[in-house]
């Protein structure tokens, strides 16, 4: 039976809550930005094989359109012809599309994939005589009008120099599929899912992504909804039922709108408790009160593990897990690359012996920027 | 004999082969029901069930039940009905109530569940990990703003907004001195100040002894502006302007001469034995902009350093009035539901006027998202706050704290007898007799309000554990772990709450 992405999605949708799925991640960032090839990243989530069932995988590759470095480089899925006229239509009329192409794969490898097409726009100087002061809101708005209002499409990605590839499978034959190692990217996320209940649609696989964030997640976030009225009120919408899209609007908000550092972002995002608050030194502490004062609902609440990747700051990789560390992550560093994993065998199945290997604290974020303040 | 006398509703019964005839129980009702001559003789249209005889009859010879007397039953007219009808025929007059509505109305809160954690997300122990409490009630900025330190790190140059700071996200809600006694009003504060949290003045000033607790005060300014001046704006943690009350929207207050004693006189500055009456408006404020220069007027006087809040009655176009507050430059907004208490009301008013607390909780809370300004202010909710699975479900259609007022009175001995408005309370706590002030004692009443307040957090924090959050910033809004059961489509649409199975 042919079952389109629409459907899929729908079916869903239709189920009424969110997708709830324990999971692997996997992260590597060279430091330097030197070329990682996508194999990489492929054999450190197969390492950690039983976290998946094969109802969804996916990756983000960093660095990986070098040609086209100053595009937003649109990564779709789509239902058929007629939505990719729409979306065509749609970009071709709202941004410059500088090239677009389908996105190559080896559609034999997985179960009746749907259309994948990517499209390298620039968004106009100006619209309606008025220059465009700000192109990543301009061009976040035009990914969530196509979201909520082009059927049967979806976009996976739209960050510059970078691409999500994603879908209902193995990671190692998702990765298969897109022909991952043809890739070189300074920065990989790898993740596998094992959802609870959904019926596996391509859009709901990890990463997930806006603008140049992408987040691969392991966990669920019990405060969802608290988090979500918070965004909804700043213009970004929460199509996917998914508590990880969630992360990445939150992140380009406090970071992209709100001008937070990233530390800081991350700070509210787990931020310490108020009795080790009270423990800080005094202007650390008036920081941080500020951050749970000022945005409370950008905390996340509940078990989580995730690793962001960024192009924000230049690339960078950001590990974080919740408050009491109800989800695992390891961290390793080798050399010029950082690796960040829910397993230490997904480390060790790629690095070899590391220089460095760590358990991250509960709330503490690893941060590790190209040529810039990692800590 | 005559006739048309109303019948009693309580019938008392006096066990004679317990009763010694120590004559407590004439002493303890202060309502006049009870007469010793051979035997304790009872006026049992003067009962009102407050059970303070039942409470101290040291042989515990004393029965209070409903009186058996039969009305002969009909669909229409309810008992109620026709006595309401004949307390009117006799006096010609409005009736006249103590505490919320005693109608039946259907509650919300009844037919909402909360959610709890299974598998894919872990449960949080409460005793075995921290979960946080801690609420802020104020202004916040939009966006915060940060300068490189001295030593290079980062430092904060936006100056946050004056905020008070909660242990627990429940206050206790306006309750006026003079309304209430001293004994009442001092034990309020005082386990406010034990327990982190703040208590409010209501419309009637503070004493003079009442100045030590002023960091856990919000002072009221009313209609009537009784007791407010310099010296009573500048102690509090907070000012909140009344603009109406759950349970009588649109009515002002009447306290009666009686109650005012040469130290209500002082504290409300006003002769002694005049009635006190709080216009239905106040008299500056006949439209938003007012409200304004009001609130403004507050904060210039207070040289911006407390949080301004404005008190409002849930009524069916709340949400508009409260984004109209937001914008008027209220750092808060109290929002008291239909059920909410009073010293005095007109019944009518009481009980058939204005909209429950959880609806109007979640019109203002989607209002103010709509408009982009939820985040910049408080929103407290109560009237009707029975329990903290109460207090749970107002946190998660969207309120960030409550207040309770007649569930603190319970606490300290309440037992719902509806008499508030006559001064009488056999309990010591809607008085200003002296004799009956006395049964109040201070320490016990503290101490009382202290556990409730423990209780209801101790409960909150398993609440937070079984839905896998240790924070209650996390619950608020967060209405996705909501659902109703037996509501209809529409009420479920307006609490934004799916139903249960969904």
């Amino acid at each position: 039976m042919h079952l389109s992405e629409r459907r899929r999605k729908e079916e869903a949708l239709s189920l009424g809550f969110r997708v709830h799925d324990g999971c692997g991640v996997a992260g590597i960032h060279n430091e330097k930005g030197r070329g990682i090839p996508g194999s990489r990243i492929v054999k450190a989530l197969e390492a950690m094989r039983p976290r998946y069932n094969g109802l969804g995988a996916g990756y983000a590759g960093y660095g990986i359109y070098p040609r086209y470095r100053d595009c937003y480089a649109i990564h779709l899925i789509l239902d058929d012809e007629e939505s990719l006229r729409k979306v065509g239509e749609m970009l071709g009329g709202k941004a410059n599309i500088i090239r677009e192409e389908e996105i190559p794969a080896r559609r034999h490898v997985l179960y009746n994939p749907p259309m994948l097409r990517r499209f390298f726009v620039k968004p106009p100087e100006q619209v309606g005589g008025l220059p465009v002061e700000d192109p990543d809101s301009y061009i976040m708005n035009l990914v969530m009008a196509i979201n909520s209002g082009v059927e049967g499409c979806f976009v996976m990605s739209s960050g510059k120099n970078m691409g999500v590839f994603k879908g209902v499978g193995y990671p190692v034959d998702v990765a298969d599929f897109y022909m991952l190692e043809e890739y070189q990217a300074s920065l990989w996320l790898g993740h596998g899912r094992f959802p609870t209940n959904s019926p596996g649609w391509w859009g709901g696989a990890h990463p997930f992504n806006i603008l140049g964030w992408s987040v691969v997640h392991n966990g669920e976030i019990s405060s969802y909804d608290a988090n979500r009225r918070f965004l909804e009120q700043y213009g970004y919408k929460c199509m996917l039922l998914t508590d990880t899209e969630l992360v990445a609007y939150l992140l380009d908000f406090l970071v992209r709108r709100e001008g937070l550092p990233l530390k800081l972002a991350c700070r509210a995002l787990a931020p310490p408790f108020w009795d080790k608050i009270t423990r800080l030194s005094p202007s650390q502490a008036e920081i941080v009160r500020a951050l749970r004062v000022v945005y409370p609902n950008a905390l996340l609440n509940g078990p989580f593990s995730i690793i962001i990747g960024t192009n924000a700051h230049g690339t960078g990789m950001i590990g974080l897990t919740d408050r009491i560390k109800l989800r695992p992550m390891v961290a390793a560093r080798r050399g010029e690359e950082i690796y960040i994993a829910s397993e230490e065998c997904a480390i060790r199945s790629v690095c070899g012996e590391p220089d460095q290997l760590w358990m991250p604290r509960a709330g503490e974020p690893i941060i590790s920027i190209a040529n810039g303040e990692s800590s | 004999m005559n006739p048309l006398e109303i019948p009693p509703e309580f019938h008392i019964m006096v066990d004679v082969g317990k009763c010694q005839l120590c004559g407590r129980c004439v002493q303890e009702c202060s309502f006049g029901a009870l007469r010793r001559t051979d035997k304790i003789e009872a006026d049992e249209r003067k009962c009102v069930a407050c059970q303070r005889c039942v409470a101290t009859c040291p042989q515990r010879a004393i029965m209070v039940v409903d009186h058996p007397l039969a009305f002969a039953l009909h669909g229409t007219w309810t008992e109620k009905n026709r006595r309401d009808i004949w307390k009117q025929a006799e006096t010609g007059r409005a009736l006249l109530s103590g505490t919320g509505t005693d109608i039946s109305y259907p509650s919300l809160f009844d037919h909402i569940l909360i959610d709890s954690c299974q598998v894919t997300n872990p449960p949080i122990d409460p005793l075995r990990e921290p979960m946080e409490l801690r609420t802020y009630i104020g202004r916040r900025p939009r966006g915060l703003e940060f300068v490189e330190g001295d030593s290079g790190g980062l430092e904060l140059k936006t100056v946050l907004p004056p905020s008070i700071e909660l242990k627990t996200p429940i206050i206790f809600g306006a309750m006026s001195y003079g309304a209430v006694s001293l004994e009442t009003h001092k034990a309020l504060a005082a386990a406010a100040h034990e327990k982190g949290t703040v208590m409010n003045s209501g419309e009637g000033g503070l004493h003079a002894e009442m100045r030590e607790y002023g960091q856990n005060i919000i002072v009221q300014v009313a209609s009537g502006r009784f007791g407010v001046n310099m010296d009573y704006l500048k102690l509090a943690a907070a000012i909140e302007i009344k603009i109406g009350q759950g349970a009588k929207p649109g009515i002002g207050g009447h306290l009666i001469g009686e109650k005012v004693t040469e130290q209500i006189s002082q504290t409300r500055m006003i002769p002694t034995g005049t009635d006190a009456i709080s216009p239905a408006p106040h008299h500056d404020i006949y439209s938003i902009e007012d409200l304004s220069q009001l609130i403004y007027a507050l904060k210039e006087a207070t040289e911006y350093k407390k949080p301004i809040l404005v008190k409002i009655a849930a009524v069916h176009n709340v949400a508009a009035i409260s984004s109209g507050i937001v914008r008027a430059g209220a750092d808060g907004i109290v929002i008291d539901g239909f059920r909410g208490g009073t010293g005095a009301a007109p019944t009518v008013i009481r009980d058939h006027h204005g909209i429950p607390i959880e609806p109007a909780i979640a019109a203002v809370d989607d209002r103010l998202r709509e408009e982009g300004i939820r985040d910049e202010v408080s929103i407290i909710a109560s009237g009707g706050i029975r329990c903290s699975s109460d207090v749970a479900k107002a946190i998660a259609l969207g309120s960030d704290a409550v207040a309770i007022g007649t569930a603190a009175l319970i606490a300290l001995g309440c037992r719902i007898c509806k008499q508030c408005h006559t001064g009488l309370c056999a309990w010591g706590i809607c008085t200003q007799k002296p004799e009956l002030r006395r049964r109040l004692d201070l320490n016990t009443a503290t101490r009382r309000l202290c556990n409730l307040l423990d209780a209801w957090s101790i409960e909150l924090k398993e609440i937070l554990g079984a839905l896998g959050m240790n924070a209650i910033e996390s619950l608020r809004g967060n209405r996705d772990r909501l659902r109703g059961i037996g509501l209809d489509h529409t009420t479920l649409e307006v609490l934004g709450i799916k139903p249960a199975g969904r």
